[in-house]
């Protein structure tokens, strides 16, 4: 069996499981955020009861991180609900706005607090959930009904996919390469609806060598091509990871080496160059150096995709000294991470310093203009600008305008872009 | 499956065996953020007069010239309205990609769409639509948008999983519900769960 089908017969009481089987399986973490907390909160009183209690309070997690620097005044009543929510079934991982609990975006703040345990079942009310398969812990989206039905039973119901294998072969991936034009790369051969209903298993030396966060990367985005989940079998890197942030007991499982698969896909990383998603689509894909000289107007460095402290650290190698070209929003994806900015250094200089030094837009740590968001929401795109994010999506409208467009790449190419004033090739700034 | 009803529109039973209407046509890779954009994921789904606002925002996130295929330019609901005249929606392939926002599937209903068919669809949309209750996905064999026309009159048979269209004069297959069709004909999650005597 595979990864995947081995956690899902494991929480389903089976011995077995296979692909397109639909099973019903035990929980073992459940989150949910400030946009869809509460209309699954609704239906979960409708459903269960005013005075009904949560299956396990130590199983549900709730991470405000959507619509929280805004003076939007519905999104600050959706914060109400999860906090009397949060009070009333006495929920202890609850990471309130205005205290020093706050984290910011869930798929960033999950790992941190211990919550990605590989071997695991995490669902999410949000698509990126997915993020968590880094840690071979089986994650994926879901919505508010199911949500509900989850925190009433801890169950729900399945239907076991398939699993799609990407190998990538090379010891080290290239000085100026990301995990991010992988993702981009496969993203635009598959399609955005190459992976629909299955699992992205990723594997190869090229994986092995990645750090936790160029992981999550990859499984971030599988939900870009359809996929149900990502994953990545567990190794020494992940359980150093996970060792730090939980004292929580867990049995991490592994693909068998005789596993079927529905396909598998090879890359060697020093055929692959930096990537581009155009407008309108993930799928829509280019090289950077195809694109160069694309007039931009705004470069935008942020979310549970590209808005962690590696994903920073990229960027402030190649703003380090140089001048900006345009407007530049720096968002980190948690509060643990805005920290790390100011003790992240390059050349001796923090991440801060060198994005304060240029000029760039420094913003609170939550998923932002990343999707758009109430119309005061910091980096939002207003009307038709051009746009380069280390974002997730690209799709009408995403950002904040559908008449807006948006160009997905890695930090490297956001920045490299940023100080040239049009799309630009990161290795003009890095040679391997 | 209560609807507000600003246009003497019907309320469908889950286990009626007919749906008819005006069709609504947008093409491929429609994504939830077109569906429901983002900054409008504010108000409330449980207070009735918050909730309207779903409706008259369904699917404003399509470019115009997309929205109401093949002319283009036509919204799914009129301005200021709360209802759309449609009844049921023609999508392309990966109808309701992207995030997984339940308010997407809801928005559609909450306007008075009853069925949405396209060729495949994103797998959260497609699981959203029918545990949550709030409209029929229907697989389609041929990608239907590029064949039916917004306006055009259109009954779909349920049992014998055919759609007809009456301003063409032409019947397309529909693809059988499968392993969620208990799920769809109970109502939801909710109403399957209670039925089978998972929960109370």
């Amino acid at each position: 069996m595979t990864l995947t089908e081995k956690i899902i017969a494991r929480h389903s009481g089976k011995s077995e499981v296979v692909p397109g089987e639909s099973v019903w399986v035990d929980v073992d973490v459940l989150m949910t955020h400030d946009v869809c907390g509460p209309p699954s909160i609704g239906i979960f009183e409708k459903q269960f009861g005013k005075d009904a209690r949560v299956w396990d309070k130590e199983k549900v997690v709730i991470i405000p991180d959507h619509f929280i620097f805004t003076e939007d005044k519905y999104a600050n009543r959706n914060v109400d609900k999860l906090r009397a929510f949060a009070a009333d079934q006495d929920l202890p991982y609850f990471y309130d706005v205005g205290t020093d609990e706050y984290k910011g975006v869930c798929h960033v703040a999950l790992p941190e607090e211990g919550f990605t345990r590989p071997g695991e079942i995490l669902f999410g009310t949000d698509s990126h959930t997915c993020t968590a398969g880094a840690f071979g812990q089986f994650a994926t989206g879901i919505g508010n009904t199911d949500a509900a039905f989850i925190m009433g039973t801890g169950k729900l119901w399945v239907k076991v996919p398939e699993t799609m294998k990407f190998i990538f072969h090379g010891d080290d991936m290239p000085d100026y390469l990301m995990a991010k034009d992988l993702i981009l790369k496969i993203i635009g051969d598959i399609g955005v609806d190459g992976a629909t209903y299955r699992t992205m298993e990723f594997s190869g030396t090229g994986v092995q060598q990645m750090d936790m966060e160029s992981r999550m990367t990859l499984t971030n985005m599988v939900i870009e091509a359809g996929g149900k989940n990502g994953v990545v079998d567990p190794d020494e890197t992940t359980m150093e990871y996970v060792r730090k942030r939980t004292d929580k007991e867990f049995t991490p499982v592994y693909s068998d080496k005789d596993a079927d698969y529905h396909s598998v896909y090879e890359y060697n990383m020093e055929d692959i160059v930096p990537m581009v998603a155009k407008p309108h689509s993930p799928d829509n894909k280019a090289t950077a150096e195809e694109l160069e000289g694309t007039e931009l107007d705004q470069a935008y460095i942020g979310s549970c995709t590209g808005g962690k402290l590696s994903d920073f650290k990229a960027a402030a190698r190649i703003i380090q000294g140089r001048e900006l070209k345009m407007d530049t929003f720096v968002v980190p994806a948690t509060t643990e991470i805005a920290n790390g900015l100011h003790e992240e250094t390059v050349n001796g200089q923090t991440l801060y310093e060198i994005f304060t030094q240029a000029g760039c837009h420094i913003g609170n740590a939550s998923c932002a203009a990343c999707l758009g968001g109430p119309s005061d929401t910091f980096g939002r795109l207003q009307d038709k600008e051009a746009c380069i994010s280390s974002t997730n999506r690209n799709y009408p409208g995403r950002m904040g305008s559908k008449n807006a467009e948006v160009y997905l790449a890695s930090p490297y190419t956001v920045a490299a872009s940023a100080v040239t004033g049009t799309i630009a090739d990161p290795r003009k700034f890095i040679s391997n | 499956m209560a609807q507000t009803a600003t246009k003497d529109k019907e309320t469908t039973d889950p286990s009626s065996t007919i749906i008819t209407g005006k069709a609504f046509v947008v093409g491929r890779n429609v994504d939830t953020d077109q569906i429901i954009p983002a900054e409008h994921l504010v108000y409330s789904l449980d207070d009735p007069e918050e909730k309207k606002f779903y409706g008259r925002y369904s699917l404003s996130g399509v470019p115009d010239k997309q929205s109401g295929l093949p002319q283009g330019n036509i919204p799914l609901v009129e301005e200021g309205e709360f209802e759309s005249e449609f009844d049921i929606v023609i999508g392309g392939p990966n109808f309701g990609c992207g995030s997984s926002r339940e308010h997407a599937p809801a928005s559609m209903q909450i306007a008075g769409i009853q069925a949405i068919i396209a060729p495949t669809f994103a797998r959260i949309f497609y699981r959203n639509a029918v545990d949550g209750g709030f409209i029929i996905p229907f697989e389609s064999e041929e990608d239907l948008s590029q064949i039916i026309e917004t306006y055009d009159e259109l009954e779909i048979n349920k049992e014998d999983q055919v759609l007809i269209n009456h301003t063409q004069n032409k019947t397309h297959n529909l693809r059988p519900l499968g392993s969620v069709e208990d799920i769809v004909m109970a109502g939801g999650i909710f109403e399957y769960a209670r039925k089978t005597g998972m929960i109370e």
